[in-house]
């Protein structure tokens, strides 16, 4: 299924009213997205939080970057899928100049991608970000 | 006397805060527990009142500073009946404590020699021993637990010989709640002549340590996790081993003569504390343990157990839920699983409900693999928890379940 973009994300959450809407969203949308198989469960992939786990492939074509991700926790995955919504087939140029931390924030869910929260989310940005500068 | 929880909650001001508009329920006390207005006054007093360096006493204000840092020191040396107040060592938290043992240790190994540790250590009580034991050649043995988390007492004493030098254990273990024999494998322990060092971080909070009872050689433990401030923790040692253990860090304050090729060592307590200490935070924790010694521990110990076991009632009942750790013998600790949630999961869901606990492997990752879980969720309760929060709890985790099964 095809993610919907960053804008159109920000709206949807916008229009719930409680947490337990918007939490079961982001579930849905980690739900939406394929992950990856066992075998791609790599350790090299592996980026560890203390409280859990994610692993990211990424692949490069010459003009855009792909990922593909995975995470133990659903709404780890969730939140996987709304960085994926930003960047995904994006090129390193586009990548580079998105705001992440200003598109959490108008998610309201900057708290997740504080570099205290032990989920990884923050370790994954921070890998798609250095793999968009080598390829600029 | 019983307990007026009421009483004890209004004094900790952070107890009435809500988090997304909903009633805080602070579950993570193993993690660090709230201040009381009497220990953030302490903190706010020096710092308005008396602040300047001790020990160097050629003024007021240091004067001042040094006769409160001291007799913090005293605060404490009596809270755990140490038999001289020089016993307590200001340390960082119960991580240097056990930090300044271990790499005074390691200088004292060598090849043959053995340490013991046991399966329920937190990274802090583990790690530092097998690096001891890495750069010594010294053996690492690691004493198994059963699976209710209960320590094998038999394979503890298969495991010690007339080579084990140095024998380490948690009073409380962190991930589980159990409480350990301590003094019991204290005797066992030093029969064979060992040292022993007890990492008390957990345990210290629950009040009653008698370090000349347990007859242990350290006693590690912090502030934060006993009311006080972070950054402040002491190692307490029987006078006797810390005269004669080797200096951990060395400069200011721990000196006796210096020349520009030598230097000799002052006396405990100052050669085991370099530089300018931790002044506040050790005001900050004797306030901590003068405002706990205050109150009754047999009450609190009751209420504790109140709300452990009225969580554990309530976990039993509450399908999919399994409890990690069901040693007879706990502290107010309930770490768990709920059935296809993963930990992080239960996390996110409680914390949007205002509920605060810990989620992930607890600092200690070989003891998450050897219940081949990759961690926890722990509500760790503290004095001021009430029955009612317990409900909160269980109220939050029924939601989590429904949301993530």
């Amino acid at each position: 299924m095809q993610l919907p973009s960053s804008d159109d994300i920000i709206d949807d959450l916008a229009f719930f009213d409680d947490w337990e809407q918007r939490y079961q969203y982001i579930i849905d949308l980690g739900k939406s997205i394929p992950g990856l198989s066992e075998d791609a469960k790599t350790p090299e992939r592996l980026v560890k939080g203390c409280q859990s786990s994610v692993w990211l492939v990424e692949s490069y074509d010459g003009s855009k970057i792909t990922f593909d991700v995975d995470s133990d926790a659903v709404i780890v995955q969730g939140l996987l899928a709304l960085v994926l919504a930003a960047y995904n087939n994006q090129t390193p140029k586009d990548i580079l100049a998105f705001d992440i931390d200003g598109y959490f924030e108008a998610l309201d869910l900057e708290r997740h991608i504080t570099p205290t929260r032990g989920n990884g989310l923050r370790a994954i940005v921070g890998k798609i970000q250095e793999l968009a500068k080598a390829n600029a | 006397m019983s307990l007026d929880v009421a009483a004890l909650r209004a004094q900790f001001p952070i107890l009435s805060k809500t988090v997304d508009g909903k009633p805080l329920v602070y579950l993570d006390n193993a993690a660090t527990t709230q201040k009381p207005q009497a220990v953030i006054d302490a903190l706010m007093d020096f710092y308005t009142g008396t602040n300047a360096n001790v020990h160097r006493g050629a003024h007021h204000l240091s004067d001042e500073a040094t006769r409160r840092y001291e007799n913090a020191r005293s605060s404490v040396a009596s809270f755990i009946n140490a038999g001289a107040r020089e016993e307590v060592i200001w340390t960082s938290g119960t991580t240097e404590a056990i930090n300044i043992v271990a790499n005074g240790l390691g200088q004292l190994l060598s090849e043959g020699d053995e340490v013991m540790v046991t399966e329920l250590e937190h990274h802090a009580n583990l790690v530092t021993w097998q690096q001891a034991c890495r750069r010594s050649g010294a053996t690492l043995n690691v004493v198994p637990i059963f699976d209710s988390g209960e320590l094998d007492v038999d394979a503890f004493d298969r495991l010690l010989s007339d080579n084990t030098k140095m024998v380490a254990f948690p009073h409380v273990s962190n991930a589980l709640g159990t409480i350990n024999p301590i003094k019991q494998l204290t005797q066992k322990a030093k029969a064979v002549g060992a040292w022993v060092l007890v990492d008390g971080a957990q345990g210290i909070a629950h009040g009653g340590v008698d370090v000349q009872d347990i007859g242990c050689d350290f006693y590690a433990f912090s502030g934060h996790k006993l009311f006080g401030p972070t950054g402040i923790g002491c190692l307490w040692g029987k006078k006797d081993v810390l005269e004669m253990w080797p200096v951990w860090q060395v400069g200011g304050e721990m000196i006796k003569d210096v020349t520009y090729h030598e230097a000799t060592w002052g006396a405990l307590p100052n050669r085991l504390e370099a530089g300018t200490p931790n002044i506040a935070g050790a005001i900050g924790m004797g306030a901590a343990v003068d405002w706990f010694s205050a109150l009754d521990v047999q009450a609190l110990h009751a209420h504790e157990q109140q709300l452990l076991a009225y969580a554990t009632e309530q976990a039993q009942s509450l399908e999919g839920m399994r409890i990690i750790g069901t040693a007879p013998n706990k502290v107010g600790v309930l770490s768990f699983l709920l059935d296809g949630a993963h930990p992080a999961d239960v996390g996110f869901i409680l914390d949007r409900q205002g509920v605060a606990i810990r989620t992930g492997d607890n600092c200690a990752q070989p003891l998450m693999k050897r219940f081949g879980i990759p961690g926890t969720a722990r509500a760790s309760f503290s004095i001021y928890n009430t029955l009612e929060e317990v409900d909160s709890l269980f109220a939050a985790l029924k939601k989590a379940k429904m949301m993530l099964a």
